[in-house]
C-alpha cells in the first residue's frame, strides 16, 4: 500500500473546477514530483492534501487513513507537513521561534531539541541567525527556514511547493542538494516544481498535470526522455 | 523621460493639516508656559496629576490589550469589548457587596480583592468567548464591515441586558477600608487605591507579555496573527487560538473592571462605554495590533488626559479645564491619525497580506 494515496480528487475554487479527478500515489521513501504549467493544479493538489481546500469528491489517504474529513491541523498531526509556496515564514518571529512553531504538534521537548539541532546542522546559516527575526533573512535563507520548519514536525510525508521559486541559480542548486540529502535520509517527498528539469533529476517518479488532470505518469527517467515533456516543460526541442 | 523633476504637489489638505498642527502646538506651548509661569500649581499638584494619570492609564492599557490582541489576529475591532469589561465589573459588584456584609471585605481584604478579580475575569472571559462563538465566528468569511456592525450590536445587547436585569441606576461599589487614605513618600502622596491599580495592572501586563513571548500558545498566537493559513499548516488549531485570544483579552478587561470599580466606587450598565472608547483610542495611539503599543498608548492617554487639561488650558484662562479632558483625549487620537496613522509603535504592514 502506498503511503499517500490520492484517488480521483475533484476540487473547486468557487465555480472553477480546479482539480478534475487527480489520482496519484507516493510510496515510503520516494520523491515524487508534480510538474505542469501555471494553473495546472499543482499547488491546488497540495492544498487539498493539507486540508486547506476541501475536495468535493474523491479520497485522500495517509497509510490507509482518511484525510478528507480532517481539519488542516489534524492532517499535520497525522504526518503531512507542507512547505507552502512563496516560503511564508513568520516574518515577525525569530528563526528559532519559527522552528519551534513547526514542532507545534509534538510534545516531547527532548526529541524536539534534538531535531532542532539536526535542522541547524542541515542549515548552519539558520543557527547563526537563530535569534534574528525571520523577516530579515534573505530569500534563500527563508526557504531553508521554511523547509526546516516543516521538518520540525517530523513528517511522514513532506510536501514541497515550488521550493526553487524566485531564487538565484546557486541557491536553487543548494535547495535541491538539501532535497536529495533528505531523500537519502529516507524522507518521503511530494515535490511541486516549475523547474521541471531539476525536479525530474532528483525524483523517482513524476506526474504531469494539465488543467487539473494527470496526463502522464511515469518514472522520472522516462519523463525526462519523453518527447512531449521535453518540448513542453524542459524547453528542449 | 529624462529631465523631469517629480515634485510632490502641495494640496489644500496638506496646508490645512499643517495649519491645524501649528495652531494646536502653539496652544499647547503657550498654554503650558503661562500655566507654569502663573505659579498656581506646585510640584505636589503635578505629582498628583501624574499619579492619577498613571492609574487611569493603567486601566486603559489593560482594556486596550483586548482590542489590540483581537485586532492582531482577526483584523477586527471588537467594539463590544467595553461591555466585556463592564460585565466583569458589574458581576463582581454582587460578590463585593456580600463580602462587605459578611465583614470579609475588611477582615481579609487581599483575599477579597483576589476573589473579586477571579469572578470578574471569569465573567468577562465567558462573555467574550460566547461573543466569539455566537456573534463573530459565523461571520469570519464575511466582509470586514459585517463583524464590525455585529460588534456594535453585541455591545448594545450586553448593555441593555444588564440594564434590564439590574436597572439603570448607579450602584456604589464597596471599598475595603485598607484602600482608604494615602501613603506619603517625602513630598509625594499617593492614594492607596492608585497604588493597587498601578501595581496590579503592571503585574498583569508583565504576565501577558511573557505569555505572548515565551509560551507555546503565545507563539502560536503570534503565528496565527501573521498568517492563519500557514499557521494551520504548522498544526495549529486556528479556531482554538482565536478563542484563547478573546479569553486572554477578556481576563485583562476583567481585572481592569475590578480596578476601575474600586477606583471610582461605582458600577453601572453604561460604565463600559467611555473606558472602552478610550482604550480603543489608546490601542490606536500605540499602534493597533501591537501589544507593547497598547500598554504604552494606554498610559500615555491616561497621562495626557490627567495632566493635559490643566497644563495646556489653565494658563489660557479657560475655566474648569478638566471638563475638557475627553476633548483632549480624542484630539490626541485625531492628531495621531493625521500625523502617524500607524500609531506610536505601529509598523506598516509591508508586503504580507493583511
Amino acid at each position: 500500500m502506498a503511503l499517500l494515496e490520492i484517488i480521483d480528487v475533484h476540487a473547486y475554487y468557487g465555480h472553477i473546477h480546479a482539480l478534475k479527478g487527480v489520482s496519484l500515489t507516493v510510496d515510503e521513501g520516494e520523491i515524487v514530483t508534480l510538474i505542469g504549467a501555471n494553473g495546472a493544479g499543482k499547488s491546488t493538489t497540495l492544498k487539498t492534501i493539507s486540508g486547506l481546500l476541501r475536495p468535493r469528491h474523491g479520497a485522500i489517504r495517509l497509510a490507509g487513513e482518511d484525510l478528507v474529513a480532517c481539519r488542516p491541523h489534524d492532517i499535520v498531526k497525522k504526518g503531512v507537513s507542507q512547505v507552502p509556496e512563496g516560503r511564508q515564514v513568520f516574518t515577525r518571529l525569530t528563526v528559532q521561534e519559527n522552528l519551534e512553531v513547526g514542532a507545534f504538534t509534538r510534545s516531547d521537548p527532548r526529541a524536539i531539541a534534538e531535531d532542532l539541532e539536526q535542522v541547524y546542522t542541515l542549515f548552519p546559516r539558520l543557527k547563526e541567525r537563530r535569534n534574528q527575526v525571520a523577516g530579515t533573512l534573505s530569500g534563500g535563507e527563508q526557504q531553508m527556514l521554511a523547509i526546516g520548519r516543516a521538518l520540525m514536525a517530523r513528517p511522514r510525508v513532506l510536501l514541497l511547493d515550488e521550493p526553487s521559486m524566485g531564487l538565484a541559480p546557486v541557491l536553487v542548486d543548494a535547495i535541491f542538494e538539501v532535497i536529495e540529502r533528505l531523500h537519502r535520509e529516507g524522507t518521503t517527498i511530494l515535490l511541486v516544481e516549475q523547474n521541471a528539469l531539476k525536479a525530474l533529476q532528483v525524483a523517482d517518479r513524476g506526474y504531469v498535470l494539465q488543467t487539473g488532470q494527470v496526463v502522464l505518469a511515469d518514472t522520472a527517467e522516462h519523463l525526462r526522455l519523453n518527447e512531449d515533456v521535453r518540448r513542453a516543460y524542459l524547453g528542449i526541442t | 523621460m529624462p529631465g523631469i523633476r517629480v515634485a510632490r504637489r502641495i494640496t489644500g489638505t496638506d496646508v490645512a493639516i499643517w495649519v491645524t498642527g501649528a495652531v494646536l502646538i502653539t496652544i499647547v506651548v503657550v498654554g503650558s508656559v503661562s500655566t507654569l509661569a502663573s505659579g498656581r500649581y506646585t510640584v505636589r499638584h503635578w505629582v498628583d496629576f501624574l499619579v492619577a494619570g498613571l492609574a487611569n492609564g493603567s486601566v486603559y492599557a489593560l482594556i486596550a490589550l483586548g482590542y489590540t490582541l483581537v485586532y492582531g489576529i482577526l483584523r477586527m475591532i471588537n467594539f463590544a469589548h467595553g461591555e466585556v469589561f463592564m460585565s466583569g465589573a458589574f458581576t463582581s459588584y454582587f460578590l463585593a457587596r456580600s463580602l462587605e456584609q459578611s465583614g470579609m471585605l475588611n477582615a481579609r481584604p487581599v483575599v477579597s480583592i483576589l476573589l473579586l478579580m477571579a469572578l470578574s475575569m471569569a465573567t468577562s472571559t465567558t462573555v467574550a468567548v460566547l461573543l466569539e462563538r455566537v456573534a463573530y465566528r459565523p461571520l469570519r468569511r464575511a466582509p470586514r464591515l459585517v463583524p464590525l456592525i455585529t460588534a456594535i450590536g453585541a455591545s448594545f445587547f450586553l448593555q441593555y441586558t444588564f440594564r434590564g436585569l439590574y436597572g439603570s441606576g448607579v450602584r456604589g461599589y464597596p471599598q475595603p477600608a485598607i484602600l482608604d487614605g494615602e501613603w506619603g513618600v517625602g513630598a509625594m502622596r499617593i492614594l492607596r487605591e492608585q497604588v493597587l491599580v498601578i501595581i496590579a495592572a503592571a503585574l498583569m501586563m508583565v504576565l501577558l507579555y511573557r505569555f505572548v513571548q515565551r509560551t507555546r500558545t503565545g507563539k502560536a498566537m503570534r503565528a496565527v496573527a501573521e498568517d492563519k493559513e500557514v499557521a494551520a499548516l504548522m498544526g495549529i488549531d486556528v479556531d482554538r487560538v482565536i478563542v484563547i485570544t478573546f479569553a486572554v483579552g477578556a481576563m485583562m478587561a476583567g481585572v481592569a473592571g475590578v480596578l476601575y470599580a474600586l477606583m471610582f466606587g461605582q458600577v453601572r450598565f453604561f460604565m463600559g462605554f467611555l473606558p472602552g472608547i478610550k482604550a480603543f483610542t489608546a490601542a490606536v495611539l500605540g499602534g493597533i495590533g501591537n501589544v507593547p503599543g497598547a500598554m504604552l498608548g494606554g498610559i500615555f492617554l491616561g497621562l495626557v488626559e490627567s495632566v493635559g487639561p490643566t497644563l495646556f488650558l489653565d494658563g489660557l484662562g479657560i475655566p474648569a479645564p478638566n471638563q475638557l479632558k475627553d476633548a483632549i483625549a480624542f484630539s490626541m487620537l485625531v492628531l495621531v491619525l493625521i500625523f502617524r496613522p500607524t500609531g506610536i509603535l505601529g509598523e506598516r504592514l509591508a508586503g504580507k497580506k493583511a
